[in-house]
């Protein structure tokens, strides 16, 4: 038993935020909005160079053959760092269930997304529109019976829908599922897209949580610095006292994330219990602390030439994506009061 | 990141489990904050220091085993598991004990470690004065130095476990020329001695658990000051520190709620509200959220790390947690949830109200949570003061 990360996966947490911290900032983020994409391939061929969209790719593939332990604080700091590229849907859900697909759309595909060369995205029966498939090369989509397709952008129809956050790219996606060949069908299909639900949702509230330390960090700044009655606001207790609040929901939350990506990583049959209370408190918290935020930056905070907002509209695109609260706290009730998990004390790891 | 158990812990967990099934009582004890249960309590305290069992992270020759963090809480998983009474000298074992392991001479660990593990001398806390509550540093008890002894004037207050406890421990002004912070010491102060008077105060469940202390005049062997004099406040934090963190409140206690909680909603949900029954989940998913956190904060302490102000993170999450739970557990009984366990037709309410009336005083006691959010802002977060 020991709830640590690692040297190496420490090191390589400081090496993505490093990096982040210097390649993707408010300006760069806005000057992204106002392309068609929204998205930066020459960004994500860099990241490609420091192994992040080939973390879950095997090595023969030419990836990291890494798992979601390893992962998890790096798309931690990918939301902190509100970065706009497709890492939840290609580098967390597509590359490890094209390796779980294995044969030769995998051998396809595996090796271009390690490469930074290809975008792959998945569409789920529960996710209403699929993110970033505007720039997908690939989609993995279900037909209405559940089975699995491997369809080419060309053959997709992708009709955009705008959303609040002009980060969050999404789409209604159709294809002619007559004219398609699954690539799996069956108990496998439902397999497949049910841990890529699980790890889009993992990913997601990753994300979440560096978004909210991040909004948490904006606030304190800004707070200490702000002055009224003569006195920094961040002073009066009724401004720390929120912002105390919602530290304490972020530090609760961290550990139930990380703790679902070993679930993941090690296949847990509690892995989507263990998912879904990930999404549903780092997703609360960073939608909570969203509104702390915004409340102790006052008027100058909901402007739109403020910074904090894109962030704020990270944390509630997270919290809409791979299910929103509702669904990921019925996924839980489900669980716990039918009975089918062991409960009480000692009943937390599995192996006591 | 590993999260199995290892086959010395599974080991650990198995012996523990084993003697805790063949010595729990299996009548529930009186609360102990009456003569006859305080006794009762004694005597369990008494059969789990015979079995070895009393402090299990002490060293061997101060009645514990030796055992690390990790199985503590493994510890305290079976002992809740067992529906093991509670410990009435809480204040001696996860309090002051590991003080008085960090900043107690050798004689002071000899003389007091193996009475406390056995609870031959029950410990009472003496922080809070009638003008010292939140406001902690505005101590005005006095205890001067006279040759070999300090002489205590002056009164403190709320003292847990006052009433049928031996000893005291607290923050002294003994410099009396001193303000806040500084000129406080730390000092051990048996309750038998003469112009001591303990006037105990019933709580909300009627019952004495805390005490008014007077002292008038009352001659202290200087042999019972814990710690350098004048560094009070230094080693009073580290005890709170232990009372807002993990020893006090390991996760095993909030686990054993939650259970509880679904298991009554289980029983009753066909008169449930979905708004309560919601809430219960969330209650549970706390429980395990506050679990994990503290495997992760054993973890970083069994490298070496070390614990500060993050305990006022715990201390507002498990109060909070503690009092939704049984509020939520008197939602589900409806009216019944207003019943004492007496009544006609209490059958089935368990010890709810009980527990809910203890929940009350969670985000009060040991730092009120408002003085924790301050030591959260300030502290961890960097604000301004």
């Amino acid at each position: 038993m020991d709830f640590r990360f690692d040297e190496d996966q420490e090191l390589l947490q400081t090496t993505v935020r490093d990096f982040l911290e210097g390649e993707v900032t408010p300006e760069t983020i806005r000057a992204l909005w106002d392309t068609d994409t929204a998205r930066s391939p020459v960004l994500w061929k860099k990241l490609a160079e420091i192994g992040l969209p080939g973390m879950l790719v095997p090595e023969a593939f030419g990836g990291m053959g890494m798992d979601e332990v390893d992962f998890v604080l790096l798309l931690e700091e990918t939301g902190r760092a509100a970065l706009a590229e497709p890492v939840v849907q290609t580098a967390a859900v597509a590359a490890p269930l094209l390796r779980e697909l294995d044969g030769p759309l995998a051998a396809e595909w595996l090796p271009r997304i390690a490469a930074g060369d290809a975008a792959v995205v998945v569409g789920h029966p529960d996710v209403a529109f699929v993110e970033d498939a505007h720039i997908a090369d690939l989609l993995l989509l279900p037909d209405a019976r559940g089975a699995l397709h491997a369809v080419a952008a060309a053959d997709a129809e992708i009709a955009p829908q705008p959303a609040n956050d002009p980060s969050r790219r999404i789409a209604s996606v159709g294809f002619d599922a007559e004219a398609s060949t699954p690539v799996a069908s069956g108990d496998a299909a439902r397999a497949l897209l049910e841990a890529a639900f699980d790890r889009g949702a993992l990913a997601s509230a990753a994300q979440a949580l560096g978004a909210c330390e991040r909004m948490l960090e904006m606030a304190v700044e800004y707070t200490s610095e702000r002055k009224q009655f003569g006195k920094p606001i961040g002073s009066f207790q009724a401004v720390k006292h929120r912002l105390a609040g919602a530290k304490v929901k972020l530090e609760y939350a961290r550990p139930v994330v990380q703790r679902a990506a070993h679930s993941v990583a090690s296949t847990s049959p509690l892995r989507g219990l263990h998912v879904s209370m990930a999404k549903l408190v780092a997703c609360e918290a960073a939608v909570h602390t969203a509104k702390q935020a915004l409340q102790c930056h006052g008027a100058i905070g909901y402007t739109w030439e403020q910074d904090l907002h894109l962030w704020m509209r990270r944390a509630w695109s997270l919290d809409r994506s791979w299910g929103r609260s509702p669904f990921h706290l019925g996924r839980v009730r489900g669980t716990l009061l039918e009975d089918r998990v062991e409960i009480g004390a000692g009943s937390t790891f599995l192996n006591a | 990141m590993d999260l199995t158990f290892t086959p010395d812990q599974r080991a650990f967990r198995a012996e523990a489990r084993e003697w805790l099934q063949a010595h729990v009582p299996a009548k529930p004890l009186a609360s102990f904050d009456t003569a006859e249960g305080a006794r009762q309590h004694r005597e369990w305290e008494a059969v789990l220091n015979a079995g070895g069992w009393a402090m299990v992270p002490w060293p061997v020759e101060y009645g514990g085993r030796g055992a690390n963090l990790l199985e503590w809480l493994i510890f305290e998983e079976e002992y809740y598991r067992a529906g093991a009474p509670k410990r009435i000298n809480q204040n001696g074992i996860f309090l002051l004990g590991p003080t008085i392991m960090e900043y107690g001479t050798p004689e002071q660990k000899a003389r007091f470690l193996p009475k406390m593990a056995s609870s031959e001398e029950v410990w009472a806390q003496g922080w809070s004065e009638p003008n010292a509550g939140s406001d902690m540093a505005n101590i005005q008890t006095t205890a001067i130095r006279d040759g070999d002894h300090f002489v205590v004037n002056g009164q403190k207050t709320w003292a847990s476990r006052g009433a049928f406890g031996d000893w005291l421990f607290g923050m002294f002004r003994t410099d009396p020329e001193s303000e806040r912070h500084k000129g406080l010491t730390f000092i051990l102060l048996p309750l038998d001695l003469p112009g001591v008077t303990v006037r105990p105060i019933a709580q909300l469940d009627g019952l004495p658990g805390f005490a008014e202390v007077f002292l008038d005049d009352v001659r202290v062997p200087a042999e019972y000051q814990l710690g350098e004099e004048g560094q009070g406040w230094q080693v009073a934090m580290s005890t709170a520190g232990f009372e807002r963190g993990l020893m006090l409140r390991s996760p095993a206690r909030f686990q054993d709620t939650a259970r509880r909680l679904v298991e009554l909603y289980r029983e009753n949900a066909a008169d449930v509200e979905d708004a309560v029954r919601d809430e219960v989940v969330r209650c549970w998913i706390g429980a395990e959220a506050y679990t994990l956190e503290t495997f992760r904060t054993v973890s970083r302490l069994l490298a070496g790390g070390r614990i500060g102000a993050e305990s006022s993170l715990n201390k507002i999450f498990w109060s909070e947690l503690d009092l939704r739970m049984h509020e939520l557990a008197l939602e589900i009984l409806g009216d019944r949830g207003d019943l004492l366990p007496g009544a006609p037709a209490a059958a089935g309410v368990g010890s709810w109200l009980d527990g809910y009336l203890f929940a009350l005083s969670g985000p009060i006691y040991a730092g009120t949570n408002e003085i924790q959010r301050n030591i959260i802002s300030e502290r961890i977060l960097g604000m301004p003061r």
